[in-house]
């Protein structure tokens, strides 16, 4: 793991609460190598997501970070000034959110909001950024032509490869995503992460992959972190924890979800 | 764990419906949002409707709970046609047979009411339980009925539960009205996946103990499969297949429902890169030819139907 993009170090962020301390995260170690698709999985209010908002600074109180080091590229993220996180956030790392009907807003055509992003992070003049998120609509396979569009005339599962576009025109290095397709039926959810799979491949940016659902996470991952009240209680390649797991939340975790008959017969006899 | 529900039991019962739906449409403007869709909900069944989000689900579940009217069409309750609206007295009873259990577990709740008032309320509009200590019994036994501790329960606000605590709530409030028909709107679609498999065990076994009717609204064919006797697959305000689950799932002949079922996720099948394209294009594809208006419907097996693809052209 030499070339890591990511190093988080003994993070550990505590809620401060009228009833006292509660520690959400609790001394959690990983790295996110280049180009790698790592998955953070567990149930709700298990730090997955304080985990993300720590990466990205974006944590407010009652969080607190109470000790360790986030290194991009060898750079404390946790110790960097607020104005130098600037070129940090959305330039080099990314972030998708569950709920992408809420982070566009309403009252902007799309065209628009890719400028707002360009201009604001690269400077980049309406021409430029009109024909790169002309660049980003073929990518995710939505019609140029609809770039004028306001948020409303999409369908959930559109807007959501929007805010990927967005994302991605910056060309991040990292793409933190939270639960990206949660809201969404099943079909969509597959076309949509299929999409970032490929885009993955094709841009060689590393994703930190959020979500509950491992049967989902084991689609997509190289390797998977478990969490568990706050810890990393298991880590490893999506072979070994999917066929191997050692722990016994991670089991649990596995047969908790309902899954057709068919994919059942093969989970009591892997291949 | 994961068994498919037992037919052969549920088939012995063979009881007549308490709902059924014949032909129903529903027109917003110009959106046909239901077109021409039949079903009966029977006591001791489940029936899931399964589709994506805007094929017409929800507002099948709302006009069975009567929060909406069909355009055409008629709907039957214990074989009275119900499809206008009765008098004040045919309504109640209606609603008294019929309770709704809503997709979000943390607007469904009052946040100023404690758990037991939520309970007590329906409780005494109905006229089940008589007195304070009456209503206190009550309110212990239904918690109890849905996997809950009265004592560390009944006092608490809803903010003080879990989400998957307080879709248990709603499940008992909706039982404590004593209902004959219970709908479920994707009970489960915001709680996480290791909660999600108690409530399906949870609408399981009142469906069973209390031999309620039971209409699971889902988009996820794996989680239909897991509680309901019936699948219905909707596409686009049209059944395009439906009939007894496990024949839908073991041998499924409409494209869309074939389509739904790849999607499930299956952690032994990782994506490949460089296939994202196919398989929007193949989806794309199949709701090209999902989408039109057909009447032909091709009966497949002994309770199996599939609806013919429609002229796309």
């Amino acid at each position: 793991m030499s070339d890591a993009l990511l190093q988080v170090r003994n993070l550990s962020v505590d809620y401060l609460l009228d009833k006292g301390v509660f520690n959400a995260v609790k001394d959690v170690s990983f790295d996110i190598g280049r180009g790698e698709l790592f998955g953070l999985a567990g149930e709700s209010g298990r730090g997955k997501s304080t985990i993300a908002y720590a990466i990205t600074r974006l944590a407010k109180p009652p969080a607190w970070v109470a000790g360790g080091e986030i290194l991009l590229d060898g750079q404390d993220l946790l110790r960097m000034p607020e104005r130098a996180l600037q070129s940090v956030r959305w330039r080099r790392i990314g972030m998708v959110f569950q709920s992408a009907m809420n982070s566009l807003n309403p009252l902007m055509r799309v065209e628009a909001q890719f400028y707002d992003v360009l201009h604001r992070h690269t400077g980049a003049s309406r021409e430029k950024s009109r024909a790169r998120a002309e660049e980003m609509f073929r990518l995710v396979g939505i019609p140029v032509d609809r770039l004028s569009n306001y948020p409303y005339q999409f369908s959930g599962g559109m807007r959501q490869r929007i805010v990927i576009a967005i994302c991605l025109a910056l060309s991040p290095e990292l793409i933190i995503m939270d639960e990206p397709t949660t809201a969404l039926d099943v079909v969509v959810q597959r076309e949509i992460l299929e999409q970032v799979v490929d885009l993955q491949k094709s841009h060689g940016f590393s994703v930190l992959f959020i979500t509950h659902d491992l049967h989902l996470m084991a689609q997509i991952c190289h390797r998977i972190g478990v969490m568990l009240k706050g810890e990393l209680v298991e880590v490893g390649e999506v072979r070994q924890v999917s066929r191997a797991p050692v722990h016994d939340y991670t089991r649990r975790l596995w047969s908790a979800i309902p899954s057709l008959p068919s994919i059942e017969h093969r989970e009591e006899s892997p291949a | 764990m994961n068994a498919i529900p037992d037919l052969t039991q549920a088939k012995t019962v063979n009881a007549s419906p308490v709902i059924a739906l014949d032909g129903i449409t529903r027109s917003f403007g110009l959106v046909q949002a239901l077109r021409g869709v039949s079903f009966s909900l029977v006591p001791g069944r489940a029936l899931a409707l399964v589709g994506e989000s805007g094929c017409g689900k929800t507002t099948c579940a709302r006009i069975i709970a009567r929060m909406d009217q069909p355009t055409s069409g008629d709907m039957l309750f214990r074989g009275a046609n119900v499809t206008a609206t009765g008098s004040a007295a045919q309504e109640r009873a209606y609603r008294r047979a019929v309770q709704m259990v809503f997709q979000d577990p943390f607007a469904s709740l009052n946040p100023v009411f404690s758990i037991a008032h939520h309970l007590v309320r329906p409780l005494k509009l109905h006229g089940h339980v008589k007195g304070r200590s009456g209503a206190a019994d009550g309110v212990d036994a239904l918690l109890e009925s849905v996997g809950l501790d009265p004592i560390l329960t009944a006092h608490k606000f809803p903010h003080e539960l879990s989400g998957g605590q307080r879709q248990r709530v709603n499940i008992a409030r909706a039982l404590a009205v004593q209902p004959e028909v219970l709908i479920a709107d994707e009970p489960t679609s915001m709680l996480d996946v290791s909660i999600r498999l108690g409530i399906l065990e949870l609408l399981s076994r009142i469906k069973r103990e209390r031999n309620l009717a039971l209409l699971y609204i889902t988009h996820d064919i794996a989680m239909a499969a897991h509680v309901a006797e019936e699948i219905v697959v909707m596409f686009a305000g049209q059944m395009v297949e439906w009939g007894d689950t496990n024949a839908v799932i073991t041998d499924p002949r409409h494209p869309y429902t074939k389509l739904l079922l790849s999607a499930v996720p299956d952690p032994y099948q990782p994506f490949v890169p460089g296939e994202s394209a196919r398989f929007l294009a193949h989806a794309e594809e199949i709701r090209r030819l999902s989408r039109p208006a057909s009447d032909g419907v091709e009966k497949v097996g002994p309770n199996h139907f599939v609806r013919q693809p429609g002229d796309a052209g």
